[in-house]
């Protein structure tokens, strides 16, 4: 296929992508309640939005529980992914094949699993529900990021350390994690966003008194289009755009 | 057909720099042709040129008397065996010398007896069914032989196919190489930048520096008739003495070396004053201890630096007195009174006249 | 200063409690809940039974469960036959921008398929961009009711999935060894040849990786045939959320979400199989 034609396959593509999402933002800043047409632009559905101060209440709730997951998930994960490198241990094996499994697992599986489990516990749903399954899905995700990065690192550092006298602990701050910060950075970045948008797991495990955006998005699509859902849907796109360039950039810095 | 291959006038440059300038070569059907030289001299570029991989920028490329240009790889009758190998990892030993006769649409009889011939001539009949991360280095450098041959090409192309093996595994497949080439009759050409490797097994030497080709020769002819500095540098050893044309005629010259006259073969038609380089190889210098030689007249008198005992050789570094330092190579001898050199100690130094060359000084 | 140990101790242990916490017994929980009855208020009765497997073949449920293979299946062809020339493409290209090509590719991984969905919604609905485009060139005369069908769902699906077999397929076709696609022409395979006996067998694992990110969650992701394909389209996902919300049968729930991780076990189980093979083969390069 010759260039001009893989180009433009490429191109098609990524027109298919971003046109939706275009769409969207154009219209987040139509002066118009229900029409498609343009009646000017407007700042006004923004303005509501972030007005809105039940909505602002929610968008705390999940931006609480957005931070702290990824904090405690990047903790677990980073850990996860070391100690699968750097040691042996009984049920190595098992650990890989379940972090690769819960990375599979369809969303709505773990949702009624951690369901069921707080059930069984008598845990009411709510804030705690919420952060403990939040972590638990983020966490493989960082182990993976984790370790990509770790795999690449000379193995014989690790030996050097060792043979000057350091303990494990001291090889993990002092060695470890700063050579792997990008990726625990990333690992960080993109456990948050990953908590920010879920619906599936969230929905079965959060209470009626901790409702998160994604949830309420949820509820107002599903009344229909609206200009207000356009800006807000256009406000997160905007927040992940800037999350994923800040972690591309992360990635790129060379040790 | 006497030239198999024919490279007129071809130049190869890629978007920042120029990589082969005007190569002119004809390789002769049959024979065993080695492109030596360092890194990055070109010598895999005209491989690749002569495979279809790369199309030159200028000039012209004729396989059996044939224009190729244009002609991509998968329709020239020219095969390679690749640096690493290139074995196909989802295929066991059987498929990946069959693949190329399946391109061609052979019978699966003519495949099966094919392959099996290919694979008797590289010692892997019973290997067939093994997969290629199944075996050691040098077998699957023998499956990477054997799945090019089978396809019985006009030209074999070898990419360094020896250069990640040990020692002696490389020592065996350079022979084994050599006698497969004359039992297939292929023309063979073969890269390498080991010069011991191209002098050993080849009948015609080219060697190449920075996208030229500075001398094509036999073996011989390359290592005692080197055409300028660079090709004997990169060719063994050499002791150069840069020194001035005193006196020539058409049939000697004189030169002083080490404030001594000597009065050598003019070959090359050198005149008065040009700047020349003698060159002399280790192995045709002579040393002696003070004791053995009477008249001295021709010879340098040096202290021994090192000795670098070499097993079937010892390696003098020599520190003449005016501070030059020469390498030479002992051979051990029956009729060599002393071979046994200690650091420190005082010889003389000199060759056989006519054993050196000499060359211009424009290398 | 800590004992050598303690550190690697207290980490191992640290990650088992919670996994055991809160992967694997969540799980077994699920299997022990699809094994009982549906309780008065609530739950379950603790009295074990294979009823609600038996249940499952009753035809409104497997015509559920053949949908969802069905549209999970469209959808992951679509999402291959789509992804694989660009992830291709993108993988092969020498371009100085590769690095922002890959990064427009990972925006859309990262951004919420909800939102991605909604945006479909916006351009499929009765008086959305699509129709009015259409209709404002004339092209048709009436508004095209796309919208809560099975073509809204896929396309849908397609759109929120399609990150997800592009960039393992990337991952797997960037570390292709390109000697092996000159060895092969080198010993003449035309391009077509090139590409089924090299580059297909080679690239399997990314394929399988891939499509098992686009059929599990095509099956179970509940909130795009909801938004997309309204009431007339039910797949497993919306079964297993109607069980456990509305109908309150937590066992027949659990029952078919057993099914679907059994399904998820069957792919995984083939995926180790032809990844074993490939990670052999990839030591030898």
């Amino acid at each position: 296929m010759n260039r001009l034609g893989k180009f433009a396959y490429l191109t098609a593509v990524y027109l298919f992508f971003y046109f939706p999402i275009a769409v969207l933002i154009v219209y987040s800043f139509n002066n118009s309640q229900y029409s498609l047409i343009w009646h000017g632009f407007t700042f006004s559905w923004y303005q509501q939005l972030f007005a809105d101060t039940d909505l602002q209440l929610v968008a705390v709730h999940s931006l609480l529980v957005g931070v702290l997951a990824a904090t405690f998930a990047t903790v677990l994960g980073t850990l996860t992914a070391v100690s699968l490198y750097r040691y042996q241990f009984y049920g190595r094996k098992l650990l890989h094949s379940l972090i690769f499994i819960l990375i599979v697992s369809p969303d709505i599986v773990m949702g009624i699993s951690l369901l069921i489990l707080f059930s069984t516990l008598k845990i009411t749903l709510g804030f705690w529900t919420l952060l403990l399954s939040h972590i638990t899905f983020c966490m493989p995700f960082v182990s993976v990021t984790v370790y990509s990065r770790i795999i690449g690192l000379d193995k014989n550092i690790f030996e050097a350390a060792k043979d000057l006298g350091a303990t494990d602990f001291t090889i993990f701050t002092r060695v470890i994690i700063p050579l792997l910060w990008p990726a625990i950075l990333v690992g960080w970045l993109l456990s948050f966003t990953l908590s920010l948008d879920d619906v599936i797991i969230s929905f079965f495990v959060t209470g009626p008194d901790f409702n998160i955006l994604p949830l309420q998005i949820y509820s107002m699509v599903r009344l229909g289009v609206k200009p207000e859902v356009n800006a807000l849907c256009s406000v997160m796109f905007g927040l992940t755009l800037l999350i994923v360039l800040a972690s591309q950039l992360a990635l790129r810095k060379k040790q | 057909m006497q030239n198999i291959i024919e490279l007129k006038n071809v130049a190869k440059h890629f978007s920042d720099h120029q990589v082969l300038f005007n190569i002119n070569l004809e390789v002769k059907n049959g024979e065993f042709l080695t492109l030596l030289g360092p890194s990055g001299c070109g010598k895999t570029t005209v491989l690749r040129l002569l495979s279809g991989f790369e199309t030159p920028s200028n000039g012209t490329i004729i396989i059996d008397g044939k224009d190729v240009a244009g002609l991509p790889p998968h329709l020239r009758h020219v095969n390679t065996v690749f640096q690493s190998y290139a074995l196909f990892p989802h295929m066991d030993v059987f498929e990946n010398v069959a693949f190329g006769l399946r391109c061609k649409h052979l019978s699966q009889d003519e495949i099966e007896q094919r392959v099996a011939e290919a694979l008797r001539m590289v010692k892997l009949e019973a290997y067939g069914h093994r997969k290629p991360q199944q075996l050691s280095g040098g077998q699957q450098q023998r499956v990477a032989i054997a799945r090019a041959v089978v396809n019985k090409p006009l030209v074999l192309l070898l990419d360094e196919p020896l250069s990640s093996l040990d020692y002696r595994l490389r020592k065996t497949m350079q022979i084994e190489l050599k006698q497969l080439q004359n039992q297939l009759g292929i023309t063979f050409i073969f890269v390498t930048h080991d010069q011991e490797e191209a002098l050993s097994m080849s009948d015609r030497v080219v060697v190449m520096h920075d996208g030229t080709m500075e001398q094509i020769g036999t073996p011989r002819e390359v290592y005692e008739e080197p055409c300028n500095l660079s090709v004997a540098k990169f060719i063994g050893e050499a002791n150069i003495f840069d020194t001035k044309i005193l006196a020539a005629d058409n049939k000697t010259l004189q030169v002083e070396i080490e404030n001594k006259l000597f009065i050598l073969k003019n070959r090359k038609k050198f005149t008065v004053d040009q700047t020349v380089h003698v060159l002399v190889r280790p192995e045709d210098l002579q040393v002696w201890s003070p004791q053995e030689v009477t008249d001295t007249q021709d010879m340098f008198a040096a202290t021994v630096e090192q000795v670098i005992y070499k097993g079937c050789t010892v390696d003098l570094m020599l520190r003449l007195l005016s501070g030059k330092q020469l390498l030479a190579t002992q051979f051990f001898n029956e009729d060599d009174e002393k071979l046994d050199y200690s650091t420190g100690e005082n010889v003389w130094v000199n060759w056989i006249p006519g054993w050196e060359v000499i060359l211009p000084h424009d290398a | 200063m800590m004992p050598d140990n303690t550190f690697k101790r207290s980490s191992i242990v640290a990650i088992w409690v919670w996994l055991t916490l809160f992967a694997l017994l969540p799980n077994l929980l699920v299997l022990m809940t699809s094994l009982m009855q549906q309780g008065d208020n609530e739950l379950v009765r603790l009295q074990l039974t294979l009823n609600n497997y038996w249940e499952l073949f009753d035809a409104t449920y497997f015509k559920i469960f053949w949908h969802s293979i069905d549209i999970a299946a469209v959808c992951t062809l679509v999402c291959l036959v789509i992804g694989y020339p660009f992830a291709y493409f993108l993988a092969r290209t020498e371009s100085r921008y590769k690095a922002i090509l890959l990064f427009l590719v990972i925006i859309p991984f990262w951004t919420s398929s909800l939102i991605r969905s909604y945006a479909i919604v916006a351009i499929l609905k009765t008086h959305g961009i699509l129709n009015s485009v259409l209709l404002d060139l004339g092209l048709i005369t009436q508004p095209l009711h796309l919208l809560y069908s099975g073509v809204a769902v896929i396309v849908g699906l397609v759109y929120s999935l399609l990150p997800f077999m592009i960039l393992p397929l990337y991952a797997n076709i960037e570390k292709l060894d390109i000697r092996l696609i000159d060895a092969a022409r080198d010993l003449g395979a035309n391009r077509m040849r090139v590409f089924i006996r090299i580059i297909l067998p080679l690239t399997l694992p990314g394929i399988i990786a891939g499509s098992m990110l686009v059929f599990l969650p095509a099956m179970s992701m509940f909130f795009i045939p909801d938004l997309l394909g309204g009431a007339k389209t039910m797949l497993v996902g919306n079964l297993i959320q109607n069980q456990f919300m509305s109908a309150r049968n937590w066992p027949i729930g659990s029952a078919v979400s057993i099914i679907l991780t059994a399904l998820m076990g069957l792919m995984l189980v083939i995926y180790w199989r032809i990844s074993k093979n490939r990670k052999e083969q990839q030591g030898l390069l």
